[in-house]
C-alpha cells in the first residue's frame, strides 16, 4: 500500500504515462525494443529522484512490451526476441481481419500476467530468489534445451526442416568472437562486419519483415489489401469478454513466465516461447495454433510480461539481472546510489516497493493506452498494400540499421530475407531459427562451463537433481511429437 | 534446396574446425566445437530431407504447385533489385535521399498511385525518420556524400 501511495504521486503518475507512450512507440517500431527504450532514455533520468527514475524506466520496459506486440501482430516483424512468439498466431488473426480481437487479447493476457507476477512477486520474492541462486550452469543449459525441445513441437510435422532450422540458428549465433577464447569465428570472407556476430533482429527483421512483405507480395498479386481489419466500440467489450476463453493459457502463461523470469540469464524470451509451447501441448486443438488461436497469443503475451516483472527479482534481491533491460536498469541503480541487494529491501524499502507497484500502475496505463490506440493501428492496415509495403521495408532496414549502426547487418537483413523467402516456399519452419540465435549464446556458454566443471561428463546435465529433472521432461517434450506421428501411423495402418 | 543447404552446411563444418573442436585439456570443448558439431546436425537433416523428398514423403515433394507464382515472379524480381539498388544506393548518397527514390519508385509505378500522394509519402517518411531517430533518440543514420547538407539541421535542432 506504501509503495502504491508513492507510484500515484503526481510526478510519479505523470512520469509512467509519459514512460508508457514512449515505450509504447519505441516497441512498436521493428527493431526497437525495451532495451533500446531503456538504454536510450537513461540519461534522462538524472532529471528526476531515483524512485521517480525507475518508476520511468520500468514504464518504457512495460510499455515497449505491449509495443512489441503490436509490431508483431499488425506487420507480422517481431519488435524484440519477447513477442517472436506472438506473431505465430497474431499475424494469421490480422491477416483475416481479427487484429483488433489479437490486439485485444494481447492487451487483456499481458494484463493478467502482469497482475499475477505483481502478486507472486509481492509473496514470495525472498525465498524464490534463493531458488535463482541455486541455478548453475549445468542448469542453465538444461532449461535451454527445454526450450528448443518446445520448438520442435512448434514447427508442425516435419521435424528434420524443425531440427535443420534450430541447428542453423545456433550456428548463426557462434558467428563472431568465441565466447571463452576470444578468438575470432566464422568471419565470412573476412569481412569485419561478422566480428561483431549477427544479432538476431538481423535475422528476425529479415526473415518476418523482408521475408513476410515478398511472401504477401506473391500471394496478392491480384491488389487485395493486407487485411479488412474493422473496428468498433462494442468488437472490444465483446473480445474483452471473449478473454475468458482463453484464461486457461493466460494464467499458464503467466505462471510459467514469472518462473523462468526470475531466473538469471533466462528472461522473458525463453519464457514466452515454452508458454506458447505449452498452450499448444494442453490444448484441446492444438491443430489451430499457428494459424490464429487466441491462445496462441495469450499464452506468450502474459508470459513475457510476467516475466518482466520476474526478472526484476534476482536483480533487486541478488543484483543478478534476469535480461539484457534488467542489466541497464541495475546500471542506473548503480548510479543513482542504490546498492541491489537482500539489504535493499531493509533500507530502501519505499524504492523497492514503489518500483514494484509502479509496475501495476505501469501494466494498467500501458494497456488503457494500448487500447485507446487501437483504431489507429486498424487505420494502418487498411492502407493500400502497395503504400504500407514499401514503408515497412523501409522500416525494416532502418530499424535494422539503429542497434548496430552498421550497414553490414542492412546487406544480411536482405539476404537473410530473400533466403527466408525461398526457405519457407518449401515449409522450412523459421521461427526456431530466430529463437535459437537468441538463446545460442546462452545455451554454448553454459554448456562449455558445465563441461568444464565434470572434466566432459554429459552425466553433470543429468546428475544434479534440477538439472537432471528439467533435462527429462525436455527429453520427454522432444520425443512427444515422434510419438504422435507413430500414434498416427498405427491408428492409419489399422483403418 | 536440400543439397544446396546440405553444400552451406559442409562448408560451415570446415569454416568451423578452423579453430579446435576436440577437447582442450583446463580449457574444456575448443572453440569450434559447439558450431562444427551442429554444422554436422544440420548436414544429417539436409540427408534425411533430401531422402523423403526422393521417397516422396513430404508435402512439398507431391505437390504440384510451381515454386513462385509466374504471376508474381516479375513483381518479386522487381522488388528485390529495387531493394538491393536502394541499400546500395545509402553508401553514396546517403538513407535520406535513398529512401524517397525507392518510395516513389514503388508508390508510383509499382502501385501506380497519383503523384501527389506518391510525393507525400516520399517525403514524409524520411522527414519523419530524422526527426525521430536523430532528433528524438540522437541515433545517426547513414548519410553517404550527403551528409554536409544535414550540418544547418543539426545546428537549428540540437
Amino acid at each position: 500500500m506504501q509503495g502504491f501511495s508513492i507510484a500515484l504521486e503526481p510526478l510519479n503518475l505523470a512520469l509512467v504515462v509519459f514512460g508508457c507512450a514512449l515505450g509504447l512507440f519505441i516497441g512498436a517500431m521493428p527493431g526497437l525494443g525495451s532495451v533500446n527504450g531503456v538504454a536510450i532514455l537513461l540519461p534522462m533520468t538524472f532529471l528526476v529522484p531515483p524512485t521517480g527514475a525507475i518508476i520511468f524506466l520500468a514504464a518504457i520496459y512495460y510499455g515497449a512490451m505491449y509495443g512489441g506486440a503490436i509490431s508483431s501482430i499488425m506487420l507480422g516483424i517481431p519488435g524484440a526476441s519477447t513477442a517472436v512468439a506472438t506473431t505465430f498466431d497474431g499475424r494469421p488473426l490480422a491477416l483475416a481481419g481479427k487484429a483488433d480481437q489479437a490486439l485485444i487479447t494481447a492487451a487483456g493476457a499481458s494484463f493478467i500476467g502482469g497482475t499475477v507476477s505483481v502478486i507472486l512477486f509481492t509473496l514470495f520474492a525472498p525465498p524464490l530468489a534463493e531458488v535463482a541462486l541455486a541455478f548453475g550452469s549445468a542448469e542453465e543449459f538444461a532449461l535451454m534445451m527445454l526450450a528448443f525441445a518446445t520448438f520442435i513441437g512448434l514447427g508442425g510435422d516435419d521435424i528434420p526442416k524443425t531440427l535443420f532450422s534450430i541447428f542453423i540458428g545456433l550456428v548463426l549465433s557462434a558467428v563472431g568472437l568465441d565466447i571463452i577464447s576470444g578468438e575470432p569465428r566464422l568471419i565470412f570472407g573476412d569481412l569485419p562486419g561478422f566480428f561483431h556476430g549477427i544479432h538476431f533482429l538481423v535475422l528476425a527483421i529479415g526473415i518476418y519483415g523482408i521475408g513476410e512483405m515478398l511472401w504477401t507480395i506473391e500471394s496478392n498479386t491480384d491488389g487485395v489489401k493486407v487485411s479488412q481489419a474493422s473496428f468498433g466500440v462494442r468488437r472490444i467489450f465483446a473480445h474483452l469478454k471473449g478473454l475468458k476463453n482463453s484464461l486457461k493459457a493466460t494464467l499458464m502463461g503467466s505462471f510459467l513466465g514469472y518462473f523462468v523470469g526470475i531466473l538469471p540469464a533466462a528472461g522473458a524470451t525463453p519464457g514466452s516461447i515454452m508458454a506458447y509451447g505449452m498452450a499448444k501441448t494442453m490444448s484441446n486443438d492444438p491443430e489451430s495454433f499457428g494459424k490464429g488461436n487466441v491462445e496462441g497469443i495469450a499464452a506468450p503475451e502474459s508470459a513475457n510480461n510476467s516475466a518482466s516483472t520476474g526478472s526484476m527479482l534476482p536483480m533487486l534481491t541478488l543484483g543478478i539481472p534476469g535480461s539484457p533491460t534488467t542489466a541497464i536498469l541495475l546500471g542506473g541503480m548503480v548510479i543513482w546510489g542504490l546498492e541491489p541487494g537482500p539489504m535493499l529491501f531493509v533500507e530502501h524499502e519505499e524504492f523497492v516497493w514503489g518500483l514494484i507497484a509502479s509496475l501495476y500502475v505501469a501494466n494498467l496505463v500501458a494497456m488503457l493506452i494500448n487500447l485507446a490506440f487501437i483504431p489507429a493501428f486498424i487505420a494502418v492496415l487498411r492502407m493500400p498494400f502497395t503504400i504500407l509495403a514499401p514503408i515497412i521495408f523501409v522500416l525494416c532496414l532502418v530499424g535494422g540499421y539503429a542497434p548496430t549502426q552498421n550497414m553490414h547487418d542492412v546487406w544480411l537483413i536482405l539476404i537473410f530475407g530473400v533466403a527466408g523467402y525461398l526457405m519457407r516456399k518449401l515449409d522450412y519452419p523459421l521461427a526456431p531459427a530466430v529463437l535459437a540465435i537468441v538463446l545460442g549464446p546462452l545455451a554454448e556458454t553454459s554448456m562449455r562451463q558445465a563441461l568444464l566443471m565434470s572434466d566432459g561428463s554429459l552425466m553433470i546435465f543429468f546428475e544434479r537433481p534440477i538439472s537432471g529433472m528439467i533435462m527429462w521432461i525436455a527429453i520427454v517434450l522432444f520425443l512427444l511429437p515422434l510419438i504422435k506421428i507413430y500414434r498416427a501411423k498405427i491408428a492409419k495402418n489399422k483403418n | 534446396m536440400a543439397l544446396v543447404l546440405g553444400v552451406l552446411s559442409v562448408y560451415l563444418m570446415v569454416k568451423s574446425a578452423e579453430l579446435p573442436i576436440g577437447w582442450i585439456p583446463d580449457e574444456g570443448p575448443g572453440g569450434g566445437a559447439f558450431p562444427f558439431w551442429l554444422s554436422a546436425g544440420m548436414l544429417a537433416c539436409c540427408v534425411c530431407i533430401t531422402f523423403r523428398w526422393l521417397l516422396r514423403r513430404s508435402p512439398v515433394s507431391r505437390s504440384a504447385e510451381p515454386y513462385v507464382i509466374p504471376a508474381a515472379r516479375a513483381t518479386i524480381m522487381a522488388v528485390i533489385v529495387a531493394l538491393t539498388l536502394m541499400i546500395g544506393s545509402i553508401h553514396i548518397i546517403g538513407i535520406y535521399f535513398a529512401i524517397p527514390l525507392f518510395l516513389l519508385y514503388y508508390v508510383r509505378i509499382v502501385g501506380r498511385h497519383s503523384w501527389l500522394l506518391s510525393l507525400g509519402v516520399s517525403v514524409s517518411a524520411p522527414v519523419i525518420s530524422f526527426f525521430f531517430f536523430e532528433i528524438a533518440l540522437l541515433i545517426t543514420l547513414p548519410k553517404g556524400y550527403s551528409e554536409p547538407l544535414f550540418y544547418p539541421l543539426y545546428d537549428i535542432f540540437l
